[in-house]
């Protein structure tokens, strides 16, 4: 524990505000955007918000796995569910997840489909080892950190001759979604969001590096920190950033280099690509189609893919009209914005994606930071470019 | 012929033996079940009556005044058996913790068995000594009980629900809507530990601490506490939903504010280790042998004194601060300084831990 101590010392956290305080120029605003969920839920649990000054914005992102599976996604693995002898496993953060027609896994297991929350991918492998009677299918999603696992289980399977365990897979790509959110109307032409800068997840980065991220820093002039998850990392990589603007550089900087270097993991990557390929495009809730943006299993391992085993429809039905889970995982609306949040849409009775995961926009804000609406004293001063 | 001087000439076979229907069925099978099990754990003058009810004395200096408080709670856990105790323990701890949180002495228990057909009668004598001897411990004994069999697949091996009632002393007011702002919030020690304990037993977690649970009666502690200070205004033993949960449920029935301070909250280090590794927050971890105590700031010392001096409250902490809020929001004052909402439980963070 001694270790993670380290990284929420309240001390140097406030010593790193005052750092930030005194470098962020008064007469300017600070837009930057948390990519990842894991940041969203650290900066919401911390309070860190309350550590920076008026002018630096933290802008949530849409790197949540849960919140920005499309609605047809999560209607595809309640359809498998159904299936006849289907157990499908699942991590518990998908359990809740609206799909069409206010059905969830939650709801669809309790209806009597065989549904299983499972905390990693070997335990769907054993789980299919311990009832060969049944077709065993994971669902599979996240970013590039979760891709290896679900990689290392397949060939776990094939080593064992296990026929009755596949993967719905839905893993998907950072740089990709961040390339189409700086291309998105709002951030090129409109200029109705502002986004300066950007924080990349350091659990992505062990992975695929930093390197990825040196394209879009360079072509779109936004700098980029990667950093870890506790809460004096978030700290440091604001600091980084801010100094970055203020010197008019937009690299790609490393506040992670305990575990990240600038190209990653050769093995989990050879690995990925060995037995993954880019999908042209793929449903992003809130982004749209983004192309390239995801992956499936290559033909040689189609035995084991749920999508090639069943005829899994390929829907894409609209998210409630009101959400505006699409708006808030592109930084142009904040949750409060919408007239769903906190009304209708809560923890308990999520409408839409972002309030459904602990590290949804939504379910962040409603969880640990609405006291700053209900006193409009606490919230941060005036953005002195009044936006 | 000569006829069997004893009604049951073969004993129970808790060795290799299996709950079957015929002991919920009323027959034979039952009333032996009923005497070699359960009555012959609990042993106590009222049980021993065999009526199908108890009846019992009060103590007269507690019938002056006072009122009787009565509580009932289920427990469906799994695993049955978890480090630092098991279904049995906790069925009496619960339940007597509930009864002294209003500040009252528990007099007795009662207990209903809910118990699948094939149980192993070993693991369900074990089961029924642990709550005996739990019970005895707390001098609180169970006057009367239920069994019942249901069919496999009905149910999950056991479920016990025992009911408890007590005596509040004349003078003693202590209620979850009696918080007012300016009180101080204290607990009597770590928070999670039950929780992260049975967690670690759990399939599928496939993690192995040393974590005990810290399922424990507190009338005692409560005992001296009232003692000390009468006018104490609530106390909740903050078990499923955690510190958190149980923190905002008194918020909404006292319609007050909180502000806790992180750094205060009492969290052992394997405690903690354990919830990083699992994704959990400690303050919604569940708690059995813990109370949270809402008085006047001037008694907090006081009390956190008398908790301290007992063997369950070494670690009594002030936490924090009640507060006007016309939202009830309880908030925290994070490690870092920022401050976020403490919110009920949205789910479940792991089911069936009590």
């Amino acid at each position: 524990m001694k270790y993670i101590d380290e990284f929420r010392d309240g001390t140097v956290a406030q010593g790193i505000a005052k750092a930030i305080r005194a470098e962020a120029d008064p007469g300017r605003a600070y837009h930057i955007m948390e990519f990842c969920g894991g940041h969203t839920h650290a900066i919401s649990r911390y309070g860190l918000e309350d550590l920076l000054p008026a002018n630096v914005r933290m802008i949530h992102g849409p790197g949540c796995p849960v919140c920005v599976l499309p609605v047809g996604r999560i209607d595809a693995a309640i359809w498998l569910a159904r299936q006849d002898g289907v157990t499908l496993c699942t991590y518990g953060d998908m359990l809740r997840v609206p799909g069409s027609k206010r059905l969830s896994l939650l709801k669809a297991k309790a209806e009597g489909c065989d549904i299983r929350m499972v905390y990693s991918t070997m335990d769907a492998l054993k789980l299919a080892q311990s009832l060969p009677e049944r077709q065993v299918v994971f669902f599979a999603i996240g970013f590039e950190t979760t891709t290896p696992p679900t990689a290392v289980a397949i060939k776990q399977a094939q080593a064992m001759g296990l026929g009755n365990f596949s993967v719905f897979c839905n893993h998907v790509l950072t740089p990709s979604a961040i390339t189409q959110i700086l291309d998105s109307p709002e951030v090129r032409e409109l200029g109705t969001v502002r986004l300066d800068a950007f924080i990349g997840p350091a659990h992505v980065s062990t992975i695929i590096g930093s390197r990825p991220y040196e394209y879009f820093a360079e072509e779109y002039q936004r700098p980029v920190v990667i950093a870890g998850f506790e809460p004096l990392d978030v700290m440091q990589a604001v600091r980084m950033l801010v100094r970055q603007i203020n010197d008019g550089r937009f690299e790609v900087e490393n506040e992670f280099a305990r575990a990240v270097t600038r190209d990653g993991n050769e093995k989990a990557k050879s690995l990925v690509a060995d037995m993954f390929e880019l999908r042209r495009a793929f449903e992003w809730r809130g982004l749209g189609l983004v192309p390239y943006s995801a992956l499936r299993l290559k033909e040689r391992f189609a035995a084991w893919d749920a999508e090639r085993r069943w005829d899994v429809p390929q829907d894409s039905p609209p998210d409630n009209k009101a959400c505006e889970c699409g708006a808030i995982l592109r930084g142009v609306k904040k949750p409060v914005d919408c007239k769903l949040f906190g009304t209708v849409c809560t923890p308990e009775n999520p409408m839409g994606s972002c309030m459904v995961s602990a590290e949804g926009a939504c379910a962040a804000h409603w969880t640990y930071g609405r006291f700053r609406d209900a006193d409009p004293g606490h919230a941060s001063g005036p953005d002195p470019e009044g936006d | 012929m000569t006829l069997p001087r004893r009604a049951h000439p073969r004993p129970l076979d808790v060795e290799n033996g299996r709950v079957d229907l015929t002991h919920g069925g009323g027959g034979r099978a039952m009333a032996q079940l009923v005497e070699e099990m359960f009555i012959r754990a609990f042993d106590n003058e009222a049980l021993n009556q065999r009526n199908d009810q108890a009846a019992f004395d009060v103590p007269p200096e507690l019938l002056k005044g006072g009122r009787m408080v009565m509580t009932t709670d289920g427990y469906v856990i799994s695993p049955l058996f978890f480090p630092g105790g098991d279904i049995g323990s906790l069925a009496v701890h619960g339940t007597v913790n509930d009864v002294a949180m209003a500040g009252a002495v528990p007099l007795s228990l009662s207990a209903g068995f809910i118990i699948e057909e094939g149980f192993p009668l070993a693991d369900l004598q074990r089961i029924v000594q642990s709550m005996a001897k739990a019970s005895r411990e707390a001098g609180v004994p169970v006057v009367t009980g239920d069994t019942k069999v249901v069919e496999k697949g009905k149910g999950d091996g056991l479920f016990i629900t025992t009911a408890g009632i007590g005596m509040v002393p004349a003078g003693v007011m202590i209620s979850g809507d009696r918080a007012r702002p300016g009180d101080a919030i204290l607990v009597s020690g770590t928070m999670g530990d039950h929780g992260v304990a049975v967690m670690s037993q759990r399939e599928g977690l496939g993690f192995e601490t040393a974590i005990l649970s810290d399922s424990a009666a507190l009338h005692t502690m409560v005992a001296a506490m009232v003692a000390a200070q009468p006018a104490i205004h609530v106390l909740r033993d903050p078990t499923r939903g955690g510190l958190a949960a149980t923190l905002n449920e008194i918020a909404s029935q006292s319609a007050v504010g909180m502000l806790i301070e992180e750094n205060a909250v009492p969290v052992a280090p394997e405690v903690r280790g354990a919830c990083e590794l699992l994704g959990l927050d400690p303050l919604y971890v569940a708690n059995e042998g813990k109370l949270i105590c809402i008085c006047a700031e001037d008694d907090a010392e006081a009390l956190l004194a008398v908790m301290r001096a007992h063997p369950l409250g070494a670690n009594a902490a002030r936490i924090g601060t009640c507060r006007e809020d016309s939202h009830h929001f309880v908030q925290m004052r994070t490690g870092m300084g920022g401050m976020r909402v403490v919110d009920w439980l949205a789910g479940e963070q792991l089911p069936r831990i009590c």
